[in-house]
């Protein structure tokens, strides 16, 4: 059987190795915020429990899921590029990072903002599969904007 | 006089024959030969059903009950056709039995609404399945919210099987109205109806039974269930969407208040009182949807000809070849039973999403559902988010099954 490009797109080894071993997978003991993320559509679940400093830096994100391989690896990609930053650099990455996934920008212009994130560019030609790269990141505002359940309805 | 349309003789099933009748099967998505195994959210349909729409507008266009014109005449015989196509396919004995509504959503809320709030009391308990689609759990918990009725859950074994006396020593004399699906739209499970309504009955409580996903693949006859309120949609039978079907028996629709006011629904209005019309209409407020009423209808005799027994058969086949095939993968856990499902595979697999394997699939041109199928209760009780769903129709194949499970087995070995 033949795999589509636009398939071996959406499912780069990167995604599946994250989606294998996912990076940051579990909880933080004492968080000083804490979301839950929830896609209806799909019943994909989210944890998201985050340590932020004094001066408002990320030290420490923590995730546990229950999804599909895309919400799976886009969360784990997403710790990994959020731990260490400050929380408007965070909030400005998840506007580029959204601005990417929904827009038919040219990738190679967003590869120095979005790092890793690129290999989720793929979600570009699935659009029922835009909101399992998302709801991460929606989870993440969430936590940050007081915590609670955010969905992607 | 009992006369069903399921009694009309068959000739032999051919499967190439059946999928000549239906366009849209000549679709290629992405190039590949469109496998549609997403029945149980919706049949296609039919050359015959679609020509019949056409012709409708065509040549017969009009609104029914209202003008003396032309039209409005042959508008108005063609939609009553229609019902009594509808009463003959069900073997309900009277044409006053069958209400047209949108869908079975509306059918079930339409007895919600209607019967529930001139019947329920506070401590009377409505009877369902942990497997009920969404569609007949949430009409009952909003009429038990307001008359202070209470639901009750008939559960399924820890195996995924369902034994029936588990919700027949539910049935109490607080029972008012037992809600259950004829076939489960996630395990594929065939409830035996009439013990149901002998227990149901016996306490004088009512049975109203969601046929959902039930009529397109066994035949089915109110009159030998006894079951009091029948409902099922057009969409999932060959016919088009926004029609759909509550059965009532009669005397128990003549007690019950109207569910929408409106036109069509009343006999004489004035600003002080208005009074009823007579059965089906007094539940038909507002213009109906002819022209799907009578595609309708279209699709139920295209069904009898070719007759339910000869699809169930075919069907069958077809899915015991699934469970087959899938079984032979490692590490996919079937949802219900082996043997004796109706129309429908659902499963799950260790490590692999089912949105993934939805998306790989339908790159090679597969349908399939994934998700919670309108079941959140049942996929809570299987400890899962969400499932992969097949689902067969009678113009499927047995080689579309196989490519399909191919498909899913390359999918899985990409995937894990």
């Amino acid at each position: 059987m033949q795999l589509s490009e636009e398939l071996r797109n959406l499912y780069q080894e990167v995604i599946l190795d994250h989606h294998r071993s996912p990076r940051n997978y579990g909880k933080i003991d004492h968080p000083t915020h804490y979301a839950e993320g929830y896609n209806p559509l799909c019943g994909d679940h989210i944890v998201l429990t985050l340590q932020v400093d004094s001066d408002g830096r990320i030290a420490n994100a923590r995730f546990e899921s229950k999804g599909c391989a895309i919400s799976r690896a886009s969360a784990s990609l997403m710790t990994e590029e959020i731990i260490g930053k400050r929380i408007d650099e965070v909030h400005t990455l998840f506007q580029r990072f959204h601005e990417a996934v929904t827009t038919d920008t040219d990738p190679s212009s967003l590869q120095r903002e979005l790092g890793k994130l690129i290999v989720l560019l793929g979600v570009r030609d699935f659009p029922t599969r835009v909101k399992c790269a998302t709801l991460p990141w929606h989870t993440l505002e969430q936590a940050l904007n007081g915590g609670g359940t955010a969905t992607t309805e | 006089m009992l006369t069903n349309l399921h009694s009309i003789p068959q000739t032999e099933f051919d499967v190439e024959l059946i999928r000549a009748d239906f366009p849209i099967l000549q679709q290629r998505p992405y190039g590949k030969p469109l496998v549609y195994l997403d029945n149980a959210a919706t049949t296609q349909k039919p050359h015959c059903v679609i020509e019949t729409i056409t012709q409708y507008y065509q040549t017969t266009n009009s609104n029914v009950h209202r003008g003396v014109h032309f039209l409005s005449e042959k508008a108005t015989d063609a939609y009553e056709h229609a019902r009594e196509i509808v009463r003959r396919f069900i073997g309900a004995q009277q044409i006053e039995e069958i209400v047209f509504t949108r869908g079975t959503t509306e059918s079930i809320n339409l007895v919600a609404s209607s019967w529930g709030a001139a019947n329920l009391q506070p401590g009377d308990e409505i009877l369902l399945t942990v497997f009920e689609h969404h569609s007949n759990i949430v009409p009952w918990q909003l009429i038990a919210e307001r008359t202070g009725a209470r639901l009750q859950v008939a559960p399924l074994e820890e195996d995924g099987t369902f034994d029936i006396e588990r919700l027949l020593e539910r049935i109490t004399e607080r029972t008012r109205l037992v809600a259950v699906a004829h076939v489960s739209n996630v395990l594929g499970i065939v409830l035996p109806i009439e013990p149901i309504v002998e227990r149901a009955h016996a306490v004088g409580a009512v049975v109203l039974v969601d046929g959902a996903q039930a009529v397109a693949h066994l035949a089915v006859n109110v009159a030998q269930l006894d079951c009091d309120f029948y409902a099922f949609s057009g969409h999932k039978i060959y016919g088009p969407t926004g029609i759909g079907v509550l059965y009532g028996k009669r005397a128990l629709l003549e007690s019950m208040p109207p569910y929408q006011g409106g036109g069509d629904m009343i006999r004489r209005v004035t600003f002080e009182r208005t009074t009823y019309n007579d059965l089906p209409y007094k539940f038909e407020a507002g213009t109906p949807p002819i022209a799907e009423a009578i595609g309708l209808a279209r699709a139920l005799e295209y069904v009898s000809t070719i007759g339910l027994n000869t699809i169930a058969a075919w069907e069958e086949q077809l899915v015991s070849r699934c469970v087959e095939l899938l079984g032979q993968i490692d590490d996919v856990r079937l949802l219900g039973p082996k043997q004796g499902r109706t129309g429908v595979v659902s499963f799950v697999v260790d490590g692999v999403h089912p949105h993934d394997i939805a998306t790989f699939l339908d790159r090679q041109g597969i349908a399939l559902r994934a998700g919670h199928h309108c079941a959140q209760p049942l996929m809570d009780f299987f400890g899962v988010p969400a499932s992969a769903r097949f689902s067969v129709a009678m113009y499927n194949t047995l080689e579309e099954i196989e490519y399909a499970i191919s498909a899913l087995d390359e999918c899985l070995n990409f995937l894990r």
